[in-house]
């Protein structure tokens, strides 16, 4: 099955998932890793018409052997070097990695990029990207033979909770025992399609709006049920506000907005 | 369960931070030997840092810190569990005098293979010829090959001049890069099941045969062999051997009568690849030069005799260095020699 993480279980029994990167984004990497390429195969050309003057057989053999390595040792240097990255996946934010998660090895480096002969068939990888879009992990051919993976660690942005929810009153706080445990059953991806909902809200139609969020509240109210006092009079919408502020903000938090309004 | 989620973050953080300290040294310095304390105490922190981010993966308001977290027990996981060979410092020579001789003789089967696929082509490509001569265009489409046998030979005999004066380096560099070039392609084509890897050793073998006969049949036996045979006996071995890895890859993909997982048995196989394929190119290299500054000399230059013996004698190198090189250490790990 295609999924878009990668899952990894230790014996200890702990799970950790690291993104897989698609097939576009690794192609616009390879793009600037092209271009990189180009910029040093035309820094060896101007440097060689220096020595053509002295030996034009001596600079012929230098711009075969020196066109090689660089075409053909860019990608092995730079993902050695860097652990898994290339200038075009360090601007990406992608690395490759061994699939089971061990240490990428330097064999297993060597033989993703020279299989790059077979995914780059016919032209602009077009055997590496249907391979890369059909194989689960999202591997191409050399990734498949040595047996890697290239995740993406994008840089996560904190949401701007302040403008949100600031200034409103939250009766859900009035009972910290609750909120606790709201917060320990509420898992990450419940948390982050209500804050998705309330950052929104205003794109959706009015009575879409309406039903969308009688439905989320009515799922976050079976999670903890508060006292009848401390949802008095709130409608489904400042309710999901309420509870997003609780998940979100601790008391240190909120109480730091306070003091800085 | 976690009650108070901050204090449980910063009474965390610095075995977190020790953690990192130690991967970051351990990244920079893959050959460094840790204390008995010094591993008991790495494997102590990562058996906390994993059970934290058990306790705080269900913490919805944490993915800062689960991301964190995550990162951290990926990188000691990869340390700990890594169960494969460390890389040791890089000793050329015993890589070259052990490790890719037995290398190559761990997979001989597929070595076989790929010679019996180039001698099949070299079969086609002799017999086309002998029944066909007019097929040479098709099968041998080099202008330098596509005249009289004789033609050529006495040409080069008469000649005068060096051609090749002030171009034998570019000229070795070019033959270096383009076989390398050709052998990585002959792996690459290994995750084709082997089908495009046996192709172009096919291929090879029928351009090779079909010059040999053509030469034979003009009575050009001498020249052929000291024309072919100072570079052949190098270059020829390293094709069959890029083949061979082609050939290992594509047994590794099909796993025959292996109930191993397609990823463990691509893992095994691996390593060996690459210790092939950089034994080719340091072959190739040799024969480029060989081809460069001897091969294209004939009589009254070179006298054949000459260039036929120094074929022999690198033939009969390269087969004791691969046969034998390195025996003596695959005895005492008790391999097949």
């Amino acid at each position: 099955m295609k999924t878009s993480t990668l899952l990894i279980r230790t014996p200890e029994g702990i799970v950790f998932s690291q993104s897989l990167a698609g097939p576009v984004t690794r192609f616009l990497a390879w793009g600037i890793d092209f271009l990189c390429i180009a910029v040093l195969l035309l820094t060896l050309a101007k440097l060689l018409a220096v020595l053509q003057v002295i030996s034009a057989n001596m600079a012929g053999a230098l711009s075969a052997l020196g066109y090689f390595a660089i075409s053909i040792g860019y990608g092995i240097a730079c993902e050695w070097g860097w652990r898994g990255q290339t200038v075009g996946k360090k601007l990406f934010r992608l690395r490759v990695m061994d699939a089971e998660g061990f240490r990428l090895q330097f064999h297993q480096v060597v033989t993703r990029n020279l299989l790059r002969f077979v995914d780059s068939l016919p032209p602009f990888y077009f055997v590496g990207g249907l391979a890369c879009w059909l194989s689960p992990k999202c591997q191409r051919l050399g990734d498949v033979a040595a047996n890697t993976v290239v995740i993406r660690s994008p840089r996560a942005t904190e949401p701007d909770l302040d403008q949100l929810l600031a200034g409103k009153y939250n009766s859900l706080r009035q009972y910290p025992h609750l909120v606790a445990r709201l917060r320990q059953r509420v898992s990450p991806a419940e948390a982050s399609v209500a804050l998705q909902a309330l950052l929104r809200r205003d794109e959706f139609d009015p009575q879409a709006r309406i039903e969308l969020f009688a439905m989320l509240a009515g799922h976050f109210r079976e999670k903890v049920e508060f006292p009848p006092e401390a949802l008095d009079g709130i409608a489904d919408e400042q309710y999901l506000r309420n509870v997003v502020d609780v998940v979100y903000r601790t008391r240190t938090e909120e109480r730091k907005v306070k003091a800085a309004a | 369960m976690i009650i108070d989620l901050q204090r449980f973050v910063a009474s965390e953080r610095p075995h977190w931070t020790e953690l990192e300290r130690i991967l970051s040294k351990l990244e920079a310095e893959p050959n460094q030997q840790m204390t008995l304390e010094q591993l008991q105490r790495f494997h102590r922190l990562y058996e906390r840092a994993a059970a934290d981010l058990a306790r705080i993966t269900t913490f919805s308001s944490e993915p800062e810190t689960r991301r964190y977290l995550e990162t951290l027990v990926a990188r000691a996981y990869s340390e700990i569990h890594e169960t494969r060979e460390r890389p040791r410092r890089l000793q050329p020579l015993k890589w070259l005098f052990h490790e890719l001789p037995r290398t190559f003789r761990r997979h001989i089967r597929a070595f076989w293979l790929s010679l019996g696929i180039t001698l099949a082509g070299c079969a086609f490509g002799g017999l086309a010829i002998a029944f066909d001569p007019d097929s040479k265009s098709v099968l041998m489409p080099f202008p330098h090959l596509q005249g009289d046998p004789a033609d050529r030979v006495a040409e080069e005999e008469q000649a005068t001049d060096d051609r090749l004066a002030g171009g034998k380096t570019s000229f070795s560099a070019y033959l270096m890069t383009h076989n390398t070039r050709v052998s990585i392609f002959a792996l690459a084509l290994g995750m084709t099941w082997g089908v495009g890897t046996m192709i172009l050793l096919f291929y090879n073998g029928v351009i090779l045969g079909a010059v040999a006969v053509d030469y034979i049949r003009a009575g050009q036996t001498k020249f052929l062999l000291g024309w072919l045979m100072p570079h052949g006996v190098v270059e020829i071995p390293a094709i069959l051997i890029a083949g061979q890895a082609g050939l290992v890859l594509a047994f590794a993909l099909v796993g025959w009568g292996r109930r191993v997982p397609l990823a463990a048995r691509l893992r095994e196989v691996s390593r060996d690849i690459v210790t092939l394929i950089f034994g080719v190119a340091l072959l190739l290299v040799w024969a480029g030069l060989v081809e460069a500054f001897l091969s294209q000399y004939h009589e009254p230059v070179v006298p054949y005799a000459a260039k036929i013996a120094f074929g022999t004698v690198e033939l009969i190198l390269l087969c004791l260095f691969l046969a034998r090189s390195g025996a003596s250490e695959s005895k005492r790990n008790g391999e097949a020699p």
